[in-house]
């Protein structure tokens, strides 16, 4: 048969040409996934971005169904909730699997933020991805924080108010901001439909878009790799980088791994600790809201209380909410802070790595100290760390540009 | 003859009503664990039946329904009917009190809460020992106080099976003057209609079935648990050796 009969004998390539003609399917699937190249030496830290999308799928589809129960009022939010855990069917585990998310959110994200700081993912070529991850971050925060009001228990009212109040700190516009952001004189119903929209559809959308735009800068430039060398230096006769292989089928084969491992972990505490002792599920929050019985102990949630403490530790309340807004903003500028050439922790020197082991013990004592009672001692505590926190980053300009660094290899270092 | 363990107590010096102190962080209150056998089925039945003879005459438990109670603890509907519904028609009917909140609010100063999630938000250890708390107090209008919630409106309703008893303190003065107070131990005053063990079983059953009513599907949420952990192994193991086979040409 030749080539013409061929042709003439088959509709011109099928469904995915007419497909093609008219939609870049096939370019799409083939830039993005079939022949994007990342690195063949990715170990586990790379798995934290996957692990992120797979959560935002989870909140997406179990908030979905959630919203089909829930009913956004003053009245009725903490009943429905109960109805969701006792009379939907199955409502119990998309509740427990949306609350359970919520942590893994940050539990997923902080890694994701923490690998970027082990292998420099935040330098040139990819400052750009960095700036639209911190907003992701933001955003999330927010969402985050809108969510925790809609139970309507006594955290998620007391927590709200003390958060909200704090932008009544600020000179001149402060009481008005608050006013605004509750939309009342004190949280009420109109602030919980307010914090619903703003979960439901605000946020989520403006989630959803900036992590498009976060893929597609990182799929423009290259993911980075353990050794922070560029992979696209060394090309093969195909233009194939020889150190990369495609997204699919080999990332995603190996992700599927991380992301069962993932789901085992997720799944133990989904089915056997829901309220992870009073850490994912606050205990005063399965009391309805009372806005006359203050709980004794207000913490935020864990995810929160490292910041949480930094406000606590500065004893003047303008200078505590700056300092809270500060040490939230201060990783954007990391690309600019971080003098180093060299990328990756493997080939950087003591400095660094000793300021990120310090980094690393100052976050999780800040957010341990979040969640206790402000004593003095703690208080104490919360400022010598706070002093550390900023350290971290004001110093590293200086430190990370005397810092001796070991030569960089030329490709990656694979080992099988 | 009440021979209770220390649980030893700080107390908070005037917390009026159920302004209560926080699970962890509270007056430092230290709570003996209630130790609940939480799927032992007639443990719960007891419970049930404990509850509504003794607490639902004052607190309701307003999201739980009785055919729900039925289905969990093995009762058929007319089981339900005689024995635990006693202020309902129907068996998807909730549990209300008998006493209408605003008549409560009038004659206690404040409403008995809902007993729903009590066990959840206070924890079953805080039940179990308010529940055991109570004890002989003149300046009080209900004739008792407790150790766990001082001030407390809620008067002993088990007097008559436990008895009467009394509560040592210990008054510490500190350096700056300040006082505080530990709770030494009970003594018993009168013999109520059972014994110690017996009437620690009964409380034991109560709160759990407190600590079950907060959050009824526990017990099926575990069992499917396992499954689920178990398919995701059997899924690990699958996705290992994909993984395994497409990278096999990779050096």
């Amino acid at each position: 048969m030749s080539r013409i009969e061929a042709e003439v004998g088959k509709p011109q390539g099928g469904f995915m040409k007419w497909i093609d003609d008219r939609f870049p399917f096939t370019k799409t699937m083939e830039y993005h996934v079939t022949k994007y190249y990342a690195s063949k030496n990715f170990n586990w830290w790379f798995v934290f971005g996957v692990l992120a999308m797979v959560v935002l799928v989870i909140q997406l589809l179990t908030g979905i169904f959630l919203t089909m129960n829930y009913k956004p009022a003053a009245a009725e939010a903490f009943a429905s909730v109960e109805y969701i855990m006792r009379d939907v069917e199955w409502g119990w585990l998309i509740r427990y699997m949306h609350s359970t998310g919520a942590s893994f959110f940050f539990i997923v994200v902080y890694l994701h933020m923490f690998r970027a700081m082990l292998y420099g993912s935040y330098k040139k070529p990819r400052e750009l991805i960095w700036l639209i991850g911190m907003m992701i971050f933001l955003v999330l925060m927010a969402e985050g924080f809108a969510g925790y009001l809609l139970p309507w228990g006594q955290m998620s009212y007391w927590g709200a108010q003390v958060i909200i109040s704090l932008f009544g700190a600020i000179p001149v516009v402060g009481d008005a901001l608050v006013e605004i952001i509750r939309g009342d004189y004190s949280i009420s119903d109109i602030t919980l439909n307010r914090f619903f929209a703003l979960h439901v559809i605000v946020l989520p959308l403006a989630l959803i878009g900036l992590i498009f735009v976060h893929i597609v800068a990182l799929h423009e430039v290259g993911s980075n790799n353990p050794d922070g060398v560029d992979i696209k230096k060394h090309k093969g006769p195909d233009g194939i980088p020889l150190d990369g292989v495609p997204f699919h089928p080999h990332h995603t084969s190996k992700d599927l791994v991380g992301i069962i491992v993932f789901l085992m972990i997720f799944c133990s505490v989904v089915f056997f600790a829901p309220d992870m002792g009073g850490m994912f599920l606050e205990h005063a929050n399965f009391e309805r809201a009372n806005m006359t019985a203050t709980p004794e102990h207000i913490a935020p949630v864990w995810y929160y209380t490292p910041y949480y403490a930094i406000l606590r530790a500065v004893p003047d309340k303008l200078w505590g909410f700056i300092l809270f807004v500060l040490a939230v903003a201060l990783p954007i500028f990391l690309p600019w802070l971080d003098r180093c050439r060299v990328k990756s922790i493997r080939y950087r020197g003591w400095m660094y790595k000793t300021a990120l082991g310090i980094f690393v013990v100052t976050f999780i004592t800040l957010g341990w100290l979040g969640l206790q009672a402000a004593t003095p001692t703690y208080v104490m505590l919360a400022r010598v760390f706070s002093v550390l926190y900023f350290a971290f980053f004001l110093l590293m300009p200086f430190y990370t540009a005397m810092d001796k660094t070991k030569p960089v290899p030329d490709r990656v270092v694979y080992h099988d | 003859m009440i021979s209770f363990k220390r649980i030893a107590s700080v107390l908070a010096l005037c917390v009026c009503f159920f302004a209560s102190p926080g699970m962890a962080a509270g007056g430092g209150t230290h709570l003996e664990p209630a130790e609940l056998d939480r799927d032992n089925i007639s443990s719960l039945q007891r419970g049930a039946r404990n509850f509504m003879n003794y607490c639902s005459g004052c607190h309701s438990a307003q999201y739980v329904r009785y055919n729900t109670i039925g289905k969990d603890l093995g009762l058929s509907e007319e089981q339900l009917i005689d024995n635990l519904m006693f202020n309902a028609e129907k068996t998807f009917e909730t549990i209300q009190s008998a006493m209408p909140a605003e008549d409560a609010a009038r004659w206690y100063g404040t409403a008995p809460p809902d007993m729903s999630l009590m066990a959840r938000a206070k924890g079953a250890d805080y039940v179990y020992n308010f529940l055991k708390g109570f004890y002989v107090s003149e300046e009080s209008p209900t004739g008792v106080n407790n150790v766990v919630l001082a001030g407390t409106s809620m008067p002993n309703v088990l007097w008559e099976l436990q008895g009467y008893q009394a509560a040592h303190f210990n008054h510490h003065e500190n350096e700056d003057g300040s006082v505080t107070t530990t709770f030494e131990g009970f003594e018993a005053l009168s013999a109520g209609s059972m014994d110690a063990e017996d009437f620690d079983e009964f409380v034991k059953d109560t709160v759990n079935f407190l600590a079950y009513i907060a959050e009824p599907v526990r017990s099926e949420r575990r069992k499917l648990g396992v499954w689920v952990l178990m398919f995701l192994i059997f899924f690990f193991i699958l996705a290992a050796q994909l993984k395994k086979a497409i990278w096999k040409d990779v050096n």
